[in-house]
């Protein structure tokens, strides 16, 4: 059973068509590579499963059951985290501060909310165990390497129990050692029953990790299918247009 | 796909850790302490201050003089611990000066027309809450920012201040004019209330921002605004109760000035909010936001009296004040750049 279908999804802003009878699904545990050029509608689609903004026209199914997001935090609620491209962390913050943002765990003691930190800190520690990263929970982010950032920015996702992870070019401003870090982090959380999209440019990372690729040109899709049934130079001709269906 | 082994190769076979050649390490507790900038301020504080009890036994390191210096440094200093909570969100308060001026206006007025003191206190936290919620209404909901709003307010306050007043002082305090002066003008163990009332707002919402989810969302904010609202921290909220606090501490700081100097005049406050974010700066406190804390404001409104008294008591023209003030300013601000570059 797939844990999310989107069926005939359309998104019109203004007169400008930036989705047209979009169709996809995602099963548990997979990757889904989703790929395409600047304008090809690949954020707005995310946008629309995160709960940012309501398609024009079609349905999105969660588990059986149709969802209408109007906010993000509706989104979250129903078990989908994202993963954002300039990862969304504060700075300034430890890494466990950081995960537990806006979540905290603390006592209340009227009209405070006092910080159980060493809770946090303690949760956060597993989360980094299970990620196999080197992260450390009391370290400052503003201290961290790209992939430390991106275990960071993962593990938030894993503390609310996720169904869908959607991942906005995760690896597109890293160095090549840090990428296989992160790349590492996507094969765990679908270890974890987690299904992940991921949206990215770089072909490398997408046939690293995916199970599927999705190619959607001009706000239709134009493939969809196994990873090992593609290539490189297929998807590539896909989101050109130089190969038009495939 | 040769590019498919990529990600997968990598983990186990001895490979040697970013980590371990440029040697980041987890700071201890020690390296922090060191690290900041307030731990810097208080040791040029503790080195000016020995010097002059050395240059100066008999009028510096006086029992008078101390009581002096406290009490002067001590209401800068409860405004400077409100503010840091502004500052932390990366935004300013220029109107604490004029909140103090109307408050303390408030206050002998109420006195004034045989109120008791009580009423009168209320209501000088209230004008604060008040202006505090205005201020923070149009910057976190209405987006304006906090620097051209709260320099509107800056202005509006002092001339309500101006009116209400008749542009006259305010002295004749009426029947529960000796219980209002006690609260500011009051001592307790050699110090004075001023001083105690700065040590308690100083732990107090220093406790509030290291150990509460409020105060670590103050700094979320300040770190990165967009990240907190997707996280769904309730920014325009926090924000609102932020400008709220240091309005509010700029009443009591009213409040308390007023009772120590027996009379409410309009010009009451006038520039303080320069001295006010001075000491936060000094004390650490990043005008970006996301860094500073009440200790740092504590001792930086600290160093600023210190220094102003010393060079009263070397008897250097007082002309030079706001020379050496304005030189302290900068020094801090450049220390911690420098340090930051190191650290980065």
């Amino acid at each position: 059973m797939p844990v999310l279908s989107l069926r005939k999804i359309s998104k019109n802003f203004g007169a400008i068509k930036a989705l047209t009878d979009v169709d996809l699904e995602l099963e548990p545990g997979e990757v889904l590579g989703l790929m395409g050029d600047n304008g090809a509608g690949k954020s707005t689609l995310v946008k629309i499963i995160a709960g940012n903004f309501p398609p024009t026209s079609g349905e999105l199914v969660l588990q059986d059951r149709p969802m209408h997001f109007h906010r993000p935090a509706e989104a979250r609620e129903a078990g989908i985290e994202v993963v954002y491209q300039d990862l969304a962390l504060c700075d300034n913050l430890s890494a466990a501060a950081n995960i537990f943002l806006g979540r905290e765990i603390a006592r209340s003691i009227w009209p405070l909310k006092f910080l159980v930190s060493k809770d946090m800190t303690d949760k956060a520690g597993a989360l980094f165990g299970e990620l196999k990263s080197e992260t450390r929970p009391h370290d400052l982010v503003r201290r961290m390497s790209g992939g430390q950032r991106q275990a960071v920015a993962i593990s938030r996702t894993m503390l609310s129990e996720a169904k869908i992870v959607l991942m906005d070019e995760p690896t597109a401003a890293i160095s090549v050692r840090q990428v296989a870090e992160v790349l590492d982090l996507i094969r765990r959380l679908k270890d974890r029953g987690i299904a992940i999209v991921l949206i990215s440019h770089r072909m490398p990372d997408v046939f690293a990790v995916c199970d599927r690729v999705a190619v959607l040109r001009r706000g239709r899709k134009v493939a969809e299918k196994p990873i090992v049934q593609s290539s490189p130079e297929e998807v590539t001709g896909l989101i050109t247009g130089a190969i038009q269906h495939a | 796909m040769p590019d498919t082994e990529a990600g997968a190769t990598h983990p186990d076979i001895g490979d040697i850790r970013i980590e371990d050649v440029v040697g980041i390490k987890e700071q201890t507790a020690f390296e922090r302490v060191i690290s900041s900038q307030a731990f810097w301020v208080t040791i040029a504080l503790i080195g000016i201050v020995a010097l002059m009890s050395y240059l100066q036994p008999d009028a510096f390191a006086s029992q008078a003089n101390a009581y002096n210096m406290t009490r002067n440094f001590a209401y800068i200093g409860i405004m400077a611990v409100g503010m840091v909570a502004v500052i932390i969100t990366g935004g300013i308060d220029l109107s604490v000066g004029s909140i103090m001026g109307v408050t303390g206006v408030v206050c002998g007025i109420l006195l004034q027309a045989q109120y008791g003191w009580y009423i009168a206190v209320v209501a000088g936290l209230a004008t604060g809450v008040v202006t505090g919620l205005i201020n923070g209404l149009l910057i976190a909901y209405a987006g304006l920012s906090p620097f051209v709003v709260t320099l509107g307010m800056m202005s509006f306050a002092r001339s309500i201040a101006i009116v209400l007043s008749e542009n006259k002082m305010i002295y004749d305090f009426g029947p529960d004019g000796a219980a209002f002066k006690i609260i500011g003008g009051g001592q307790m163990l050699g110090l004075s209330n001023i001083f105690w009332a700065l040590i308690i707002l100083a732990v107090l919402i220093g406790v509030i921002l290291k150990f509460t989810t409020w105060g670590r969302h103050l700094y979320a904010i300040g770190g990165n605004e967009q990240a907190a609202r997707l996280t769904g921290v309730p920014v325009n909220r926090v924000k609102t109760q932020a400008y709220i606090l240091s309005a509010l501490t700029a009443s009591i700081a009213a409040i308390l000035v007023v009772g120590w100097q027996g009379s409410a005049i309009n010009a009451l406050g006038t520039s303080y909010e320069l001295r006010v974010i001075a000491s936060t700066v000094i004390g650490g406190a990043n005008l970006m936001g996301g860094e500073g804390g009440t200790y740092g404001a504590v001792v930086g409104a600290a160093l600023l009296e210190v220094i102003r008294n010393s060079l009263l008591m070397q008897g250097i023209d007082s002309n030079w004040q706001g020379a050496f003030v304005g030189v302290f300013i900068v020094l801090a601000v450049l220390l911690e750049k420098i340090r930051g570059r190191r650290r980065a």
